[in-house]
C-alpha cells in the first residue's frame, strides 16, 4: 500500500546487500524479543478506513450541528474556503523545518509574513515563528522573564483573570524551580476589575507580571496602572491576547507590554477538538535576544538576491543543547500558514469587520439575556468583547443540560475553575452567530423557566 | 525574481472577503480602548490565493521528491489522512464540549492510546504533548517527580549519550537536571564501562535512543536498562526512530519506563513545514499515575447492548497539565488512521521495508563515502561528507550539490560525533528506483569533487535562491516587513 | 594564531592578565576563531557580583555556534565591557586588546597557578 516493493525488488535489493532474507537484517534485536505478536485490530483497506473514520466522526455532534457558545479559549469563527485550499497544497505540508532556505523560500516567506503580521496587530517589534498554543506560549513568557533576570527575581504574578489552563501550564512547566513563587491568581486576590489587590502585590522581586486582553472573563480592563507599577518595580509585563479583539482594540504594545503573547487558533484555524492549534509570542526590542524558539529574516543569496533564512539559531537547543533556554524545536509552522493567509484574505477591512460583528452581537445577546427571570450580567459596567459572563438562579448543570436538549451549546461552566463562580456561565458569541440564534437561545431559557 | 510580501502587494481599499451587515442594534465602541491604525494588508482573494501559491512553487516536499533528512523519517503522508481530518465531525467539535456530545472523538483518543501501548509495550499513554521535544519535557517531568515523590532528592543527574538529538539536553536542563554526557564505543553502541562508572545514587535517568542517531541498533540494550535500572535510575526511551521497530521490537519488553512517539515521523501525519507535530508519551506501569492530566479512559464499562462512556479521567500524582485542551486532536486523528490501515502485518511491513531501503543504499554508497560504522544498520545510516584526499570540499558542500541533482540533502552535521557527518534516512515508502537515481548521485557528486570541485563549492546553482548570507542575516537583523508609520491603515 | 607571551590561560580557551590584583579576562584567538564571525555577546554577571572559578561568564554566538566562556579566577567583578555588546566583531577583531571582557578584583592570586602559560596552552591548541 504504502511500500512499493515487488518481490522481485526485495530479491534484487537483498542480494546487493548480501543476505538471504529480511528477517536476517534485524539480527541485533535481542531473539526473544524479536516480531512481538501485536494485538492490533486488522488491517484496513482505505475505502473501509474512510467508512470507519466517517461513522467515527458522525458519533459526535459538534458546532456543526449545534448553536454554540462556547469559547473560554477556543472559537468559532468563519474561515474563508481559500485558506484549506491552500494548506493542502503538499509544497506547503508535507515539507520540513525549513532547514535549507534554497528550497524552503515558500515556508521561510509565510513566516516573515506571519511575524510581521504578529507584530502590526499587536503593536510589538518582534514575533517569533510561534509555539505550540497560548498555554505554552504562557510558560515561555515566564522562562523568558525568569531567565532575564537571571533567576534573581523570585516571584511571578499571574492573574486570576489569565485562563486556567495557561495558568496550569505555567505551574506544570516551572515545578522544578522550587524558589519561583507563581502568584496572583488565588480567590483572595481575586478578580476585581479595578485590580488594585493584584498590583499591590507587585514588588522588587517581581519578575512578571501576567494579565489577559480582554480577559478570560472578556472583560476589557484598562491595564495602564498595572503596567506602570510594575515597570516602576522593574518588572516585566505579559498580556495574553486575543487576536481578534485586536481588530478594534488599542494593541498590548501601545499600552506598554514588553510581551504579548496568545492563542492564535482564532486566525483561520478549525476547532478540532482542541488542537493543532498556535501559540504567538511578539517582546519589544529590548527582549529580542531573549525568544525562544524559530525566528526567520532577511537577507540577500550568492547572486544578491533578497532571500530569507532562519536566523539567530545559535539560540536554540540544536546548537546550545542543556544551555539553550528552551527545548522547543518544532513549531506550529502549517499553522502560522493558515493564520497568515487568514489574515491577508481579511485585510485590514475583514479583520476590523469580524470584530466589530463579534462585539455588537455580543453586546445584543448580553442585553437579550439579562431580561430573562433567573439570569443577571455580572460586572455590567466593565466594557466586555465578545465574551461575558451571566449568572444563573438555577443549577448551571441544569442550565446546560436542558440547552444542549435544544441542541445549544450553552457556554462554559465557570465553577469548574472557579468556585466563587458557581452557576456562572461564560458565553462567547462570534460573527457567526445570527440574531435569531441569540433570539432562540433566550426562547428556550425563557421556556427553561416557566417550564 | 524575489517575490513581493503581502505588505508590498497591498494597495489601500481592496478587499479579499466581506461579511455581512451586524443585524443587530448597535452598541458604542468601549471609550478609551479602541485603536486608532490598524495595518493589515488590503487584497483581493485572487491576489493572496497567487501569492501563497506561488511561494509554494519555491519550496521542496515530499510530494516532489526524495526527502531522505536522517532523524525526521520524511515518509508519504498518505492523502486520506488530510481527508478524514477535515470530517465536521472532528474539525467542528469545540473543546470544551461535554463528554457525552463527543464520544466519537474519545473513542478515538481512547483507541490510538491502546494502540501506541501495544506498538511498544507499555501500561499507559498520554496524546497531550504537542511534538517530541513536548514530549521529552513530559518524560524528563516525570523523572522529576518521581524521584521527588520517593525523596530521593539527590537524583540530579540525566545521562545522555553523545549521539543524542539537542532537544534531550534542553529538555534535561529545564527540569535543573545536570546533563552528564555518556560516550560512545566503537561500534557506537552506549560505552557500558563508562555507563557503570556513572551509575551512582545521583543518576536520575538515561535518555536513550535506540536505534540511536548513527542508526544503529543498541546491541546491549537489556544490559544498559538492567545497568540504570539497578542504580535507581529511569530510562527514558527517545522514539524518534520508532520507524525502525514498528512490529519488530517493543521497547517496553526490555523494561525502558519512559517512550515518547512523533506521530508526525512515525505515524504519517505531516511535517507541515515545521509543525505541528504530536508527541504522545508512553509508561511502564509504576509511572501510570504521573501522566499528564488529563487522559482519555472508559468512565463506564459498556455491556452488550451499549458501548462503553469514554471521558476524562485524572493520574493520581500527575505531573500536571502540559497544553492546552486534549493535544493536536487533528494529528491523532492522521495516525489513528493510519495504523488502521496498517494493522500488525503493515507495521512490521514498514519497519522492514524502511530497514531494507536503508541497508541498501548504505551497502551502495560505502565504497565511495567513508561509513565510519560499518555494521548492520537500522532506518538510517551516517557517512562522512569529506575525503582525505579533496581538500576543501565539506558535507555542506555535497548537500548542497545535491538540490542541483532534485534531492533533498540528507541531515548535516549530526550527529556531532561524526565528523561532517551525512546522515541518510529512505524510508520504506521510496522505490528502489528512486534509491539508485540518489546513489547514482551521489557518486557522481563525488566524482565532481574531484574533477570539478568549484561546481560544489558554488551548488547550488538551479535553487529559487542560492546560498544565503547568514551572517548579514544574524548582523542586520530584519525580521519583518517594513511598513513604516505613513502606511496606511486608520481605522475608518 | 596568536598566544601573547604576557598572559594566562584556561582550557575553555580564556585569557588573564593579572596587574596590582585586577584580572582582566578575554577569550583566546583561537576560541575566536573556532566561532568564526561572533555576532552577539550576553554577559551572565554585573559589576560588583562576587564570582569562582568556572561560573560562567558570558554567552557569545556567532552564526553557526554558541559558547560559554566561564572565569578563570575567582573575585568580585568591577568592569564589564559594554562596548563589545554594541560591537560585537572587536571579539574576531583584537581578542587580547578592545575584546577583553571584563575587569575582576581577584579574591586568591594562588589560582593563576593553575593555569597554563603561552606555550603550554599553543601546545595544546595544536593537539587539538
Amino acid at each position: 500500500m504504502f511500500t512499493p516493493h515487488t518481490k522481485h525488488d526485495v530479491e534484487v535489493m537483498l542480494e546487493s546487500i548480501g543476505v538471504g532474507k529480511i528477517e536476517d537484517l534485524f539480527q541485533e534485536i535481542p531473539a526473544q524479543f524479536r516480531y512481538p505478536d501485536l494485538n492490533l485490530p486488522p488491517r484496513l483497506t482505505e475505502m473501509e478506513a474512510a467508512a470507519e473514520l466517517e461513522s467515527i466522526a458522525s458519533a459526535n455532534a459538534t458546532t456543526k450541528e449545534l448553536l454554540s457558545f462556547l469559547g473560554a479559549g477556543a472559537y468559532d469563527h468563519y474561515i474563508p474556503a481559500a485558506v484549506d485550499n491552500l494548506l493542502q497544497r503538499g509544497e506547503f505540508y508535507t515539507a520540513y523545518t525549513p532547514y535549507q532556505p534554497e528550497i524552503s523560500q515558500g515556508t521561510l516567506q509565510a513566516i516573515f509574513e506571519f511575524q510581521s503580521l504578529i507584530c502590526k496587530l499587536t503593536g510589538m517589534d518582534v514575533s517569533n515563528a510561534s509555539h505550540y498554543d497560548g498555554a505554552t506560549a504562557a510558560a515561555e513568557a515566564v522562562i523568558l522573564a525568569y531567565g532575564h533576570f537571571r533567576n534573581k527575581r523570585k516571584k511571578v504574578l499571574v492573574s486570576r483573570a489569565v485562563n486556567p489552563q495557561y495558568r496550569q501550564v505555567i505551574r506544570t512547566y516551572m515545578q522544578a524551580e522550587t524558589t519561583l513563587q507563581i502568584i496572583g491568581d488565588d480567590p483572595e486576590t481575586g478578580i476585581e476589575p479595578d485590580m488594585q489587590k493584584f498590583i499591590a502585590k507587585i514588588d522588587h522581586d517581581t519578575a512578571l507580571v501576567m494579565v489577559q486582553y480582554p480577559d478570560f472573563f472578556g472583560r476589557i480592563i484598562d491595564y495602564t496602572q498595572l503596567i506602570e507599577t510594575a515597570h516602576q518595580f522593574g518588572a516585566l509585563v505579559a498580556v495574553a491576547v486575543n487576536p481578534t479583539a485586536m481588530g478594534l482594540l488599542t494593541p498590548p504594545g501601545e499600552i506598554g507590554a514588553d510581551i504579548a503573547f496568545g492563542e492564535g487558533q482564532s486566525l483561520g484555524i478549525p476547532l478540532s477538538y482542541g488542537g493543532p492549534y498556535l501559540g504567538f509570542f511578539a517582546v519589544k526590542d529590548a527582549l529580542l535576544r531573549k525568544l525562544a524558539g524559530r525566528l526567520v529574516g532577511e537577507t540577500v543569496d550568492a547572486d544578491g538576491k533578497l532571500a530569507y533564512v532562519l536566523t539567530l539559531t545559535a539560540r536554540e537547543q540544536h546548537i546550545r543543547r542543556e544551555k539553550a533556554s528552551s527545548n522547543i524545536c518544532s513549531n506550529q509552522g502549517l499553522m502560522t500558514l493558515a493564520a497568515t493567509i487568514y489574515m491577508s484574505l481579511l485585510g485590514k477591512h475583514g479583520f476590523q469587520q469580524v470584530a466589530n460583528l463579534c462585539y455588537q452581537k455580543a453586546h445584543f445577546a448580553a442585553d437579550q439575556l439579562s431580561g430573562i427571570d433567573g439570569f443577571s450580567l455580572v460586572d455590567e459596567w466593565t466594557p466586555f468583547f465578545h465574551e461575558f459572563m451571566v449568572k444563573c438562579d438555577e443549577p448551571v448543570e441544569e442550565v446546560l443540560e436542558h440547552l444542549l436538549q435544544h441542541n445549544i451549546l450553552g457556554g462554559y461552566d465557570l465553577g469548574q475553575d472557579y468556585p466563587e463562580l458557581k452557576n456562572h456561565l461564560l458565553l462567547a458569541v462570534t460573527e457567526k452567530i445570527k440574531r435569531e440564534d441569540i433570539e432562540y437561545l433566550c426562547a428556550v431559557l425563557q421556556e427553561e423557566n416557566h417550564g | 525574481m524575489a517575490e513581493p510580501t503581502i505588505f508590498d502587494l497591498s494597495v489601500a481599499g481592496r478587499k479579499g472577503i466581506t461579511f455581512p451587515k451586524a443585524d443587530v442594534p448597535e452598541t458604542a465602541l468601549p471609550k478609551g480602548f479602541v485603536r486608532g491604525k490598524l495595518q493589515l494588508p488590503e487584497m483581493s482573494e485572487m491576489e493572496v490565493v497567487r501569492h501563497f501559491t506561488s511561494i509554494s512553487q519555491k519550496n521542496y516536499a515530499i510530494d516532489l521528491g526524495f526527502y531522505p533528512l536522517g532523524s525526521c523519517t520524511m515518509k508519504y503522508n498518505p492523502k486520506i489522512n488530510e481527508a478524514v481530518s477535515r470530517l465536521s465531525g472532528f474539525a467542528a467539535a469545540h473543546p470544551h464540549q461535554p463528554a457525552d456530545s463527543v464520544q466519537g472523538n474519545l473513542y478515538l483518543m481512547y483507541s490510538l492510546q491502546e494502540m501506541l501501548k501495544e506498538i511498544a509495550g507499555f501500561a499507559a499513554v498520554t496524546l497531550q504533548p504537542a511534538a517530541g521535544a513536548h514530549g521529552e519535557l513530559v518524560g524528563t517531568l516525570i523523572i522529576h517527580k518521581y524521584h521527588k515523590d520517593r525523596g530521593d532528592h539527590q537524583r540530579t543527574r540525566i545521562l545522555i549519550p553523545d549521539s543524542a538529538h539537542g532537544t534531550n539536553p534542553a529538555s534535561s536542563a529545564m527540569l535543573g537536571f545536570e546533563v552528564v554526557p555518556l560516550p560512545s564505543d566503537s561500534r557506537g553502541n552506549v560505552d557500558l564501562e563508562a555507563l557503570k562508572g556513572l551509575c551512582d545514587d545521583r543518576l536520575a535517568g538515561l535518555m536513550f535512543t535506540n536505534p540511536n542517531t548513527l542508526g544503529l541498533f543498541d546491541e546491549n540494550v537489556c544490559e544498559v536498562v538492567k545497568t540504570v535500572h539497578e542504580a535507581g535510575g529511569l530510562v527514558y526511551g527517545d522514539g524518534a526512530n520508532m520507524n525502525a521497530l514498528l512490529g519488530v521490537f517493543r521497547p517496553g519488553d526490555v523494561g525502558i519506563d519512559i517512550l515518547h512517539f512523533n506521530l508526525h515521523k512515525t505515524f504519517s501525519t505531516p511535517h507541515g513545514g515545521g509543525g505541528p507535530g504530536s508527541g504522545p508519551v508512553a509508561v511502564a506501569k509504576h509511572l501510570v499515575d504521573y501522566l499528564p492530566d488529563p487522559l482519555v479512559g472508559i468512565v463506564e464499562e459498556g455491556d452488550e447492548e451499549n458501548a462503553p462512556l469514554y471521558g476524562f479521567i485524572h493520574p493520581a500524582k500527575s505531573i500536571g497539565r502540559i497544553k492546552s485542551f486534549n493535544g493536536h486532536f487533528g494529528m491523532h486523528v492522521r495516525a489513528f488512521t493510519y495504523i488502521s490501515m496498517l494493522g500488525k502485518e503493515g507495521l512490521r511491513d514498514v519497519a522492514e521495508k524502511a530497514v531494507l531501503n536503508a541497508n541498501y543504499m548504505q551497502q551502495k554508497l560505502k565504497g565511495t563515502y567513508t561509513l565510519p560504522y560499518d555494521r548492520r544498520c537500522m532506518h538510517e545510516f551516517v557517512l562522512e561528507g569529506f575525503w582525505k584526499d579533496v581538500p576543501g570540499i565539506h558535507a555542506l558542500d555535497i548537500a548542497k550539490r545535491l538540490m542541483d541533482y532534485d534531492f533533498h540533502p540528507p541531515t548535516n552535521y549530526f550527529p556531532l560525533i561524526v565528523h561532517e557527518a551525512l546522515m541518510i534516512e529512505p524510508t520504506e515508502t521510496e522505490t528502489k528506483e528512486t534509491l539508485d537515481r540518489f546513489v547514482e548521485a551521489m557518486q557522481k557528486i563525488a566524482e565532481e569533487a574531484r574533477t570539478n570541485p568549484e561546481l560544489l563549492h558554488d551548488a547550488p546553482h538551479n535553487t529559487p535562491v542560492r546560498r544565503c548570507d547568514e551572517l548579514k542575516a544574524a548582523k542586520d537583523l530584519v525580521l519583518c516587513c517594513y511598513v513604516g508609520d505613513d502606511w496606511p491603515g486608520e481605522i475608518v | 594564531m596568536l598566544v601573547p607571551e604576557n598572559l594566562k590561560y584556561q582550557k575553555t580557551d580564556e585569557w588573564v592578565k593579572v596587574e596590582d590584583g585586577i584580572a582582566t579576562i578575554g577569550i583566546t584567538d583561537y576560541a575566536q576563531d573556532s566561532l568564526s564571525d561572533v555576532v552577539f555577546v550576553e554577559f551572565e554577571i554585573d559589576v560588583d557580583d562576587e564570582v569562582k572559578v568556572g561560573d560562567s561568564l558570558a554567552t557569545i554566538e556567532s552564526v553557526k555556534a554558541a559558547a560559554e566562556v566561564v572565569f578563570p579566577v575567582s573575585g568580585k567583578v568591577i568592569e564589564v565591557n559594554q562596548t563589545i555588546v554594541d560591537t560585537p566583531e572587536i571579539l574576531n577583531e583584537s581578542p587580547y586588546t578592545e575584546g577583553w571582557l571584563v575587569k575582576v578584583q581577584v579574591s586568591d592570586e594562588s589560582e593563576l597557578e593553575k593555569l597554563m602559560d603561552a606555550p603550554a596552552y599553543d601546545a595544546y591548541c595544536q593537539d587539538r
